[in-house]
């Protein structure tokens, strides 16, 4: 059975149909891209995915557990993570202290225990600390540890903000333009650390990008959307050869 | 790889300075008082120093930590003045130590008022901004208003209570008043000195930096900073308003009973549980920087100090007043003196990091 089951999924806003009758199925370990021109859809399905906006039709399970109408909440903890197109790191927090916040439920101890400092606070935030510099380190941002996230350089705000997804032990793992604002030399270090990331955590990663080196680069399926419906699917040489989607992009 | 694996946050290290500065306030007062320099005003001034520092510091927890904008501070502090006083004229004659009467009597304060911060927090979770304020600023004066309608005796048979006039409360010729209505409670002890209201600072101080630096502060922070993101990875938001809206009224409850066990009558006027006073403690915590619990009780102490300090200077009072307003407002939320600061401290964080890292690079 796929990790991914997404079936049917529209959502109609005042009658603008974003997206209609979006179908995926994503097997464990696996890096799909989702493409298409600006406003056909791709974030919006993210939002859908993650419980931001709740699906006018269709359902989507995750390890056969059914997730349609839940709560971004309960939808974090089911094992779904996420970034965002416009970054949303926690400003005026620190490095480690945004991804110890994606720790908050793996590793917990109770607001007493916090006040009263007993012995479970101390215990409990090594553990955080470890965990969080591990984490860091894999986007190479352990010596920033301290920074506060919005002094942080645009790159590695993306790259913070993944580890704050990642830290949240998630099964499914997407990003939503993991790229932008990246210089070529930036996307191709990021490139190496999403497949660093799926292959030392077996993570099953959906992203959204319009960079196509990056796509063509580490993306073995896409799904083509343009105006909320699918236009084209399967092995990324294909999909980006189809004169279909090249039209697409282009405009006739 | 011999790193020293002691690395102190920038934080942590912000939290010796706030102890550092509250110590060293503590000591100048005691000396102060010790060598008789101290003159009457000034010491009449002392526990509302206190009073007013814990107003801000858990005023800060939701304002400041929280992002959340709260005007009815004061209403929290006017639960805890009247349930403390109640209690202690209320067991005013008993025996027992009075310290352990004082002690109750606080705890009792702050959990009614902690009680009524949660029942607040409730129906204003969906609330934001303009209309969170809106709705703290109608419930403080709810509050103020009937504390003042309140009528409460005591006799053989037990409480009497009224919201219309004491002849309602029938009784018995051996009961006596407890709360008065517009009179309020007359009698309370007076249990409070700068001592206890220090420590009682240094309690709420802990409480809160405590609480800021953990899981908890955390959480509440990232509401703070991006909600959206913050329910993305999990944080339940209701949750965390609710135990951040508690805990600030909890101290707001304590610093109320801290005012009423200072003074002989306790009446509840819009100058010390109405809308001013919510608004001047919010003046403290945005003076001292939001977010700052440092700032929040150093502004609370110099703002309350400042008019009986400037009482030499005469008619001039006002005037320096504000520019001192002014000058503070613009030293503590002004970028560009931030970042200032943020260099200075980290030089330093630099050169200690170096002296610890020793040869080891
Ligand atoms: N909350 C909303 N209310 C109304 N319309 C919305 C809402 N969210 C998205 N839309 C519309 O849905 C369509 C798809 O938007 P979406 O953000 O998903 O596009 P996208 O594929 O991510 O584009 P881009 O590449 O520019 O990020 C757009 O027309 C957008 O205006
Ligand atoms: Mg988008």
């Amino acid at each position: 059975m796929a990790l991914l089951e997404v079936k049917n999924l529209g959502i109609v806003f005042g009658g603008l149909h974003a997206v209609e009758d979006f179908n995926l199925s994503l097997e464990k370990g696996s890096l799909y891209g989702l493409i298409g021109p600006n406003g056909a859809g791709k974030t919006t399905v993210f939002n859908m995915l993650t419980g931001v906006y709740k699906p006018t039709t269709g359902t989507f399970s995750l390890d056969g557990k059914k997730l349609t109408g839940k709560s971004p909440v309960e939808i974090s903890k089911a094992g779904i993570a996420r970034t965002f197109q416009n970054i949303r790191l926690f400003k005026n927090l620190s490095a480690i202290d945004n991804v110890k916040l994606g720790l908050h439920n793996q590793m917990k101890y109770s607001t007493f225990e916090a006040i009263f400092r007993l012995p479970r606070y101390f215990t409990t935030e090594k553990k955080m600390n470890e965990k969080a510099m591990e984490l860091l380190k894999v986007f190479a941002l352990d010596d920033e540890w301290d920074t506060l996230a919005d002094n942080l350089p645009y790159g590695k705000q993306r790259k913070l903000e993944i580890a704050r997804a990642l830290a949240t032990n998630p099964k499914l793992l997407l990003l939503d333009e993991p790229a932008a604002g990246m210089n070529p030399s930036e996307t191709q270090d990021l490139m190496d650390t999403i497949r660093f990331v799926r292959d030392k955590f077996d993570m099953t990663i959906l992203l959204i990008e319009h960079d196509m080196k990056l796509v063509s680069g580490i993306c073995e399926e896409v799904t083509v959307l343009n105006f909320g419906t699918e236009l084209a699917k399967g092995k990324t040489s294909d999909v980006l050869n189809n004169p279909e989607v090249i039209t697409a992009y282009l405009g006739d | 790889m011999a790193k020293k694996s002691i690395k102190l946050s920038s934080t942590s290290k912000n939290n010796i300075v706030t102890y550092a500065i509250l110590a060293a306030i503590f000591i100048f007062v005691e000396v102060w008082t010790a060598t008789g320099n101290i003159s009457s005003l000034f010491k009449g001034l002392l526990v509302p120093l206190c009073t007013y520092a814990i107003l801000a510091v858990s005023l800060n927890l939701v304002v400041g930590i929280l992002g959340d904008l709260s005007l009815g501070h004061a209403g929290f502090m006017c639960v805890g003045a009247y349930t403390g006083a109640f209690f202690s004229v209320l067991f005013k004659n008993s025996e027992g130590p009075e310290w352990l009467r004082f002690v109750i009597a606080l705890l009792l304060g702050g959990i009614v008022a902690g009680i009524f911060g949660l029942l607040i927090a409730i129906p204003v979770l969906r609330l934001k901004g303009d209309y969170l304020a809106i709705v703290t600023l109608a419930f403080g004066e709810i509050i103020k208003n009937i504390v003042n309608l309140l009528y409460v005796g005591v006799d053989s048979k037990g409480l009497h209570i009224s919201l219309t006039n004491s002849a309602n409360l029938n009784l018995e010729p051996d009961g006596r008043m407890i709360i008065k209505g517009a009179l309020g409670i007359t009698g309370t002890p007076n249990d409070s000195n700068f001592v206890v209201g220090f420590i009682l600072l240094v309690i709420t101080v802990i409480v809160s930096l405590n609480l800021i630096n953990s899981r908890t502060g955390r959480a509440v922070m990232s509401i703070r900073d991006n909600r959206i993101a913050a329910q993305s990875i999990g944080i339940n938001i209701a949750k965390y308003k609710l135990i951040i809206f508690t805990i600030s009224a909890f101290f707001a409850g304590i610093a109320g009973v801290l005012y009423a066990h200072n003074i002989n009558s306790l009446t509840a006027t819009t100058k010390n549980f109405g809308y001013n006073m919510s608004i001047m403690i919010l003046v403290f915590v945005v003076l001292g920087g939001i977010g700052s619990t440092r700032g929040s009780f150093i502004a609370a102490m110099i703002l309350t100090a400042l008019p009986e300090m400037l009482r030499s200077v005469g008619d001039y009072r006002m005037l320096i007043y504000a520019l001192l307003l002014i000058i503070m407002m613009i030293a503590n939320n002004n970028e560009k003196i931030r970042s200032f600061e943020k260099r200075i401290s980290l030089k330093k964080l630099i050169k200690t990091k170096k002296e610890n890292r020793g040869g080891n690079v």
